[in-house]
Parts: structure tokens; sequence; C-alpha cells
């Protein structure tokens, strides 16, 4: 597809990468022609430089053979006025980055419907939000959702101590009396798809899928004594951290942010009356500590720096907190602290990118693509995608265990209307099913890549 | 350096190398010459030592930085000539390797100066089977739009930062993309040039070439090169073949963006290329002022005859061909100077011709131009713009540096050359511009009738390196050259 990307910041470089790993044709547009330069030196993509909003910048870059025009600058404003003119000038489908919090969800939602837009994106919302799941579930990595969320997918790290080390897959399901799959594994830097006989060590990440209810009862047996966050800490006094307090707070939790802007804090706390704001400087270990850090379920680290982020974290996991999340943008520092030991690291940029590949695939069913949700898992080492059947000779009404399958492929999850399927072996697929394949290796666009 | 990766580049741009050995190689089987095994051998080496690079080396880390892209295209052409040289050698065509190095260089690089010599003979063909001479003209059309830039096309390289390398080759001050993939622009450019080949071919038989010499002069015409296979070029051809060739070296000296621009019908930006018309406007007043001088002082018997020839040699001599329909060593001094002039210039950025390129030297004209003017305004403020957009200062900077290293190495070779006793400045200057220009012959002893042959073993080697220099715009071999590249930091 001919995609365009207006803006390349933090959020427009991600996405640009990995909507040319996913090979696309992608044009950049930006205003400033320094960051241009360097990114032709990385990236096989053109670049224009002008006003992203400006018509005869739009049309240099092609919008009129444009599939997707991204708008990703730094400006609110400037976004929304490029994805209308770009639809204006023919461009099918346009997403806008929007950020600002007087764009609340109300407000978001109908400007999407007054723009047209295929997708509003609020990256500090989506942060809170993926956050706010993990605090829900705080055994996990990281958690996805399949189907409406009747279908779940966890990302765990194992520990020791865990139940599932030192036991054949095939024997968990009775030992922890819960219907679930482990369907990807990542040792050192290797990802695979275990099979039956495989037997778990200390310090994998596993992907498991399961029914929202039998996670449940999984985790539960699982011992793990990690419930719901009941009282988190907030450092930094973001737009993330606001939406994150504001479904905190919905939920019951209780939330107390620190930020040492002291407007900023008279906002918060003008908008969050249920929170308790602390005006202070953060990094201060001592005023952590005085603020209760020991007694807190989670620490969430939501400030500008990602160092600052990372190293606050380690303090708090020192202290004892049983979930430590810092906020990290660049890449290379999220891996960095996952390799050191912090197990979830949220990137707002990642979830972006991830939604607009995502968004990306899509768009392509019209053009054979047949994807309907794509998740990436494990650092990008897996994917999981969702498909629609159709009546597909080769697919329909045959068992699993008799159908040809590529290697490294797993059928995951089978949603049959309002019912999910953890299939084995005797399970079949039948038309109007959702299939929910997990894949390590190639890129599928259609269930039937899916055969050998 | 990534030395894995620029020599496992090297080693697939020799894989190339033999399968375009195999397309000489089947016109010497039409022909029936034996020329085919020093041809099918060539190939086999170059298989040989491709193969054995690209199958031991095996990169893994396929990341090339600037730096890497300079080296690579650097040694590429210098590899890619020495194993191109081989055909000559095993022929026995040029049996001196260097020799036979100095004509693959000048082919691939597309000059087209040559140390062949017909004896003098009037209108006598070069002694050599078709083969060889189809492979020699086809190393023009290979060089003209650049292997790096065919490989790109072929093969997928499997990392994103190829536009080095390209940069590298490419020519001119400022080196964009049609696309946004680097793949399928090296494709467009391709595909272009095929087309426009093939048009010419046509336009060639249909004026009464054969079909052979056609071939032979549209490679030469369309990598801007000027191998031949008379001693008097195409003043062997009739004044309709003179006219086509003409206007195919005009058209192959413009910018390949503009055809882009035409076939996707984007007509005003393509036709208000300022270059195209500041390239237009210098060949018509060259022409307009050689056809002047000529007609008063050495007339031809007609009107047309003069105009023909003076525009023949004009565009050739512009777009750094190399071609000749007269011996315009005869010509009177103030028409000799105005081609030696239009040596320096060149052809477009981004076309398949030689020389400063225009848009280089209008860049560094505005510079001047702005110095200039802060010179009487000290407080002005100045920004150039080309083609409507501003040009970043580090592009002035490095065009400008470009001029001064250009005549730097332009006057190195010149001393080194004059260490030859038998020639005098005019030819020894010639020769040196005639070969960093990428054009071919050049005035006195290398004159449109004369050759390299009597130059000296050193001097081929220098003459060589400048052909490189002008070809790769002189930063990648210079880069290549020194220590500072090569050495771990």
């Amino acid at each position: 597809m001919n995609i365009i990307v207006v803006g390349c910041g933090k959020i427009g470089t991600t996405v640009l990468e990995s909507l040319v790993e996913e090979g696309h044709n992608v044009t950049v547009v930006d205003i400033r022609p320094l960051p241009l330069t360097n990114i032709t030196n990385i990236y096989d993509v053109m670049t224009v430089c002008g006003n992203g909003a400006d018509c005869e910048t739009l049309a240099e870059a092609g919008v009129a053979d444009a599939d997707l025009v991204v708008a990703a600058t730094g400006s609110d404003e400037v976004n929304m006025l490029c994805c209308h003119v770009a639809k204006k000038m023919g461009a099918p489908n346009t997403v806008a980055r929007i950020r600002k919090t007087e764009f609340n969800d109300d407000s978001l939602v109908k400007m999407k419907e007054l723009l047209d837009l295929s997708l509003a994106i609020n990256p500090d919302r989506l942060a809170a939000l993926e956050i706010y799941h993990i605090l829900r579930l705080p055994a996990a990595v990281k958690l996805e959702t399949f189907a409406r969320g009747n279908f779940e997918m966890i990302e765990i790290k194992l520990k020791e101590d865990s139940p599932f080390v030192g036991t054949p897959l095939y024997a968990l399901r009775d030992k922890l009396k819960a219907t679930f799959l482990v369907c990807v594994v990542q040792r050192g830097d290797e990802v695979f798809i275990p099979g039956g006989d495989f037997v778990l060590q200390d310090g994998d990440r596993i992907g498991i899928t399961a029914k929202h209810r039998e996670l449940q009862k999984l985790l539960r047996n699982m011992g793990t004594k990690r419930k719901q966050a009941r009282k988190v800490m907030i450092l930094g006094g973001s737009r993330t951290a606001f939406y994150l307090a504001k479904r905190l707070l919905a939920a019951g939790t209780e939330v107390k942010i620190i930020d040492e802007d002291r407007e900023r804090c008279e906002a918060l706390c003008e908008l969050l009356p249920a929170a308790s704001i602390i005006c202070g400087d953060g990094t201060q270990q001592e005023l952590l500590l005085e603020e209760g850090l020991d007694s807190m379920d989670a620490f969430v680290s939501l400030t500008g720096l990602d160092e600052q982020n990372i190293l606050l974290a380690f303090f708090a996991a020192a202290h004892r907190v049983a979930k430590v999340i810092p906020k990290v943008n660049r890449k290379e520092q999220g891996s960095l602290a996952e390799q050191l030991g912090l197990e979830t690291v949220v990137s707002p940029r990642k979830i972006v990118a991830d939604m607009l590949a995502q968004h990306a695939r899509a768009l392509e069913n019209s053009m054979g693509s047949n994807v309907e949700t794509l998740y990436r898992l494990m650092d990008d080492g897996a994917e999981a995608l969702e498909f629609n059947v159709k009546d597909d000779p080769r697919l329909v009404n045959i068992p699993l265990k008799t159908m040809q399958l590529k290697r490294q492929v797993l059928v995951a999850g089978i949603i049959r209307g309002r019912e999910a399927v953890i299939p084995t072996g005797d399970d079949v697929i039948l038309p109007g099913d959702k299939v929910v394949v997990i894949t390590v290796a190639g890129r599928l666009n259609d269930l039937s890549d899916i055969l050998k | 350096m990534n030395y894995r990766m620029v020599f496992s580049m090297i080693g697939r741009l020799l894989l190339l190398e033999a399968v375009l050995l195999l397309l000489p190689a089947a016109c010497s089987v039409l022909y029936g010459e034996s020329s085919v095994w020093a041809l099918l051998a060539s190939a086999g080496v170059a298989l040989a030592v491709g193969g054995l690079l690209v199958l031991i080396l095996r990169p893994k880390n396929k990341t090339i930085y600037a730096k890497e892209g300079f080296v690579i295209a650097a040694l590429s052409w210098i590899f890619l000539s020495a194993v191109g040289a081989l055909p000559f050698v095993f022929s026995g065509a040029i049996p001196n390797f260097v020799d036979a190095f100095f004509e693959t260089v000048s082919g691939f690089t597309t000059t087209g100066a040559s140390i062949l010599t017909t004896l003098g003979a009037h209108g006598e063909a070069l002694a050599m089977s078709h083969g060889i001479l189809f492979w020699r003209s086809f190393t023009h059309w290979v060089g003209g739009m650049g292997v790096l830039v065919l490989m790109m096309a072929l093969v997928p390289t499997g990392s994103g930062r190829t536009i080095h390398v390209m940069r590298a080759e490419a020519p001119g001050p400022i080196v964009g993309k049609l696309v946004p993939r680097l793949r399928d622009t090296a494709k467009i450019l391709y595909l272009i040039y095929f087309g426009l080949t093939v048009i010419q071919v046509i336009c060639l038989l249909v004026a009464g070439m054969p079909l052979f010499d056609s071939l032979v002069h549209t490679f030469g015409t369309a990598g801007t090169g000027g191998f031949g296979i008379y001693s008097t070029s195409i003043g062997e051809y009739n004044a309709a073949c003179q006219w086509i060739i003409t206007v195919f070296m005009w058209l192959f000296g413009v910018n390949f963006n503009v055809y882009y621009l035409l076939l996707i019908r984007a007509f005003r930006p393509a036709l208000s290329n300022r270059e195209l018309w500041l390239y237009g406007g210098i060949m018509l007043a060259s022409v307009a002022a050689i056809t002047a001088n000529v007609w008063t002082q050495m007339p031809y018997t007609t009107f047309e005859e003069t105009v023909r020839h003076s525009a023949f040699q004009v565009s050739s001599i512009m777009t750094t061909t190399g071609y000749a329909t007269t011996d315009f060593n005869l010509w009177p001094m103030f028409s000799k100077c105005v081609l030696v002039l239009l040596m320096f210039i060149g052809a477009c950025a981004g076309s398949t011709g030689g020389g400063l390129k225009v848009s280089r030297v209008m860049l560094v004209g505005k510079a001047v131009g702005r110095e200039l003017k802060r010179l009487v305004h000290p407080r002005s403020v100045g920004v150039i713009r080309l083609e409507g957009k501003r040009v970043e200062e580090s592009v002035v900077q490095s065009a400008t540096a470009y001029i001064v290293l250009y005549f730097l190495l332009f006057g190195g070779a010149f001393l080194l050359l004059c260490l030859e006793p038998a020639f005098d400045l005019e030819s020894n200057f010639t020769a040196v511009a005639a070969c960093i220009n990428n054009i071919g012959p050049g005035l006195g002893a290398v004159g449109p009738t004369g050759s390299y042959a009597d130059y000296g073993t050193l001097s081929k080697v220098v003459l060589s390196f400048a052909m490189l220099l002008g070809r790769l715009e002189i930063y990648p071999l210079v880069l290549a050259l020194l220590p500072g590249t090569w050495t771990k930091e």
C-alpha cells in the first residue's frame, strides 16, 4: 500500500519503521529537513519537506494515490487539518494523532466522525489503557484481548517457583485444572511455538491464551498472590497519568500522583478530586518513602525521561512494590530495561506503531488480505492474528490434527458466535468462525496461508 | 568498516557481470566467431570470483553506512573493470592488460577514450570480432545508468540503507528517489533507459543503419559513451543517422526525473525544470556560436552540413558522449575553445552524462553570486534556491568543495601526464579533461581521429583513474583510497 506519514518525531519514526517492515511504500513528510535526511539514510522511504497540512506538499507526496495518510506531527491541529485536506484530495483513509486532553473521549469520537478519520489515536490514552489492563492482572507482563474481550492472551515471565516450570506442556492443563494453551515461548533471543512434550524453564517468557474466566481460574490455581492492584503510585503528572488515574479511580483504586510542577498539580487536583496529589520532586527517594512507597501495590513512572522512569522503577522494585511499570519511549532503552530484569515496560510509541500496522493490514482486507486484528508479541518475535473464516474447503470441517499446517504456526483459538474454544486436535473450523492464529515465522495474509 | 558486506556486494556484482557477459557471447555465436570462448571464459572467472565472495562471506550484519556505500561504489567499479577487461586479453584483441583495463574503464565510465588505432586509414572498421565489439559498447550501456543501480533493480539486498550506495554512484549534487522504494526507483530508471534505447535502435534502423551498427551506436549514445566501429566515428553514416544520434545524445543527457514526471503526466513540473532549460540554452547558444564561427572561417559545402556538424559536436561533447562526425581538430580556435568549455559543464544531474553537471554549475554559480553580494552588503542574507526549493547549506558547501577537489585532482593528473615527452600541452590538457569528464576524444593527438595508444603505462593508469573519478564524482574513490576509511575505529 502507499502510505504517507506526516511528521517524523518519535511516534512518526516508529510508525514508519513498522510500516516499512510490513512492506508498504512509505512517503514521509516533515517541515524540518534534517530529520528527513537522517530518515532516508536509515529507511527505504521517500521524503518530502514541507508543511503537512499544505495541499501542495501533500500533492508532492502523492496523496492522490495514497491508500492511507497518517498525521503524527506534534500539533493536534496540524494533524487534523492534514487529514481533512488529505481526505478532500483523495486519500481514502486518514489517521490523526490527537492527544490534547480537551479532546476527551467524547469529543474525540465526535472529531473522528466530523473529520471522517479512520482512526484517531491518542498515544497517552492508549498507554494508560495498556497500563490499566496490566494493573488489573498484575501477574501478566502484557495482556491482549480478542473478539471483544471474550478471549485473552497474556504474557508471563516464569520464575523458579512457578508451577509451569518442569512439567511437560501436555500435563499442565490437569495440573492447574484450567483450560488454556501455552502458545508461544521466548527463551533468550529465540521465539518459538512449543510442542506438547516441551518443558518450560525458569526465565522463559510465555504466551497463554484462554477464555477470560478460565484465565482467572488459572491465575488463582497458579497460587499467585498478586491480586488486582488496590493502591497505585504514579510518578509524573503527564497526560498518560491523568487518563490512567481516571480509569483507576473509576475502578475504585487508590491513586497517588507525584509531580514537581505546582500548576500541573493543581490542575490535576481539579480534574481528579478523588486522587491524592503530591507536589514534590519524585526523584527524591526520601519523598517516595515518606509517601508510602512500601505499602503500594504498584508503582508507575510516567515522567518525560526514560532513564528516570527506569531507575525509579528499579528503586520501587527494591522496596518490594509488587508491580512496577516504567513508561519508556526509546525502543533501545525498553529492551535494555527488560534485559536488566523489569518485566513490564510500556512504550506509547510501540503501542501506536502496532495499532497502525494492524490498521494497515485491516485496510489490505479489501486488497486480498483477511486479517481482523493483529498483535505483536514477545518483543515483535511473534504475531497473533485474528481471521474471519470463509467457506474454504481446505480449512472448513477438517479436524485440526489432520490439517497440514506450516511449522511455527498454531491455531490458538476459535471463536464461534459468543463462545471461545481453546482448540484440541479434534476441533474443526466452521464457516463464520473467527480464528486466532499465532505465528513466529513469516507473514500471513489469509487463513489459508497457515497450510503448507 | 563492514568488510564482509562490502565484498559480498562486490561478489554479487561480479555474478551480475557474468550474466551480462553472456549477451556478447550470444552475439559471437550468431556470427560464428571464436571470441565466444574468450567471453565465456571471462564469464567463468566472474562467476568463480563472485560466487566465492558471496558464498564465503555471508555477512551477518547487513548495515551499510555512508562509508561502506562509498567504498562499495569505488571498489565495485574497479573490480568490474578488471574482470571486464579479460575478454579483450583472452581473445587477443588487446593483448596488454593495462591497455585492456584502460579500454574497459573507458567503457564502463562511458568515456569512450580508446587505445585502439585503425592506422589512420579513412573510414576503416576496427579489426575486432563482433562479439568483442558488442561487449565494448555494451559496457557503455551498463555503466551509463550505473551497475549498482542495475543490481539493486534486479536483486533485493535486504538492507534499507542501500541509499548510501545509490548516492555514491548516481551523478549530481542531490540524489533523490522517484518513488518510496529504492528498488522500484531503480526499476523505473532502467525501464525509461531501456525504452529510450529501443526507440533509438528503431529510429536508426529506419534511417538505414545495419542492425549490429545500430545496437553498438545506441549503446554508445545511451550511456553517453562514444565507442564506435569506424575511425571516422559517426561520419561514416548518412545525415539522417547523424541527426538522430544528435537528438538522442541530447535526450540521454537530460535528468531522468524529467522523463519520469512526463510518464506520470506531471507535465508542468517536468517542463519547469530550470536545469533542463539551462542545459538546452547552453547547447543552442554553443551551436549558434560554432556554426557562425565555422561558417565564416572554414565552411562546409552546404549550410545544413555546417549546422549538422556543429550541432552534432556540441551535443556529443556537452553530453560527454564523444562521437564525432567530422575532425573538429581542424576547426578554428574559437570553436575548439567552446567545445573545451562545454567538456567541463557536462550534462544534467541524474542523466547518464558526465562532467561537472549543469545543476552543480548553477549551484556554485549562485553561491559565488551570493558571496559577491555579501562583499558589497555585508549584512545581506542569502538563501540559495534550486528548482524552486531551498538548498541546504551543507549541499552548497559540498558542491563548492567538490569543484575545488575536482580541479586539484585535475591538476595532479595533468602534471603526471606531462611527464610524457611526446605530447604537447593541448593534447595533455584535453586528454585529462576528456577522461575526467568522461568524454573520450580531446584535441591534438587525442582528437577524434587520434587515440590514447601512444601514452605510456603510467599515463594510462592515471587516465583510467581520472575516468573513474569523473564517473563516480570523486568522493567515493578518494574516500576508498584514504587509509582512515579502512582502519578500525
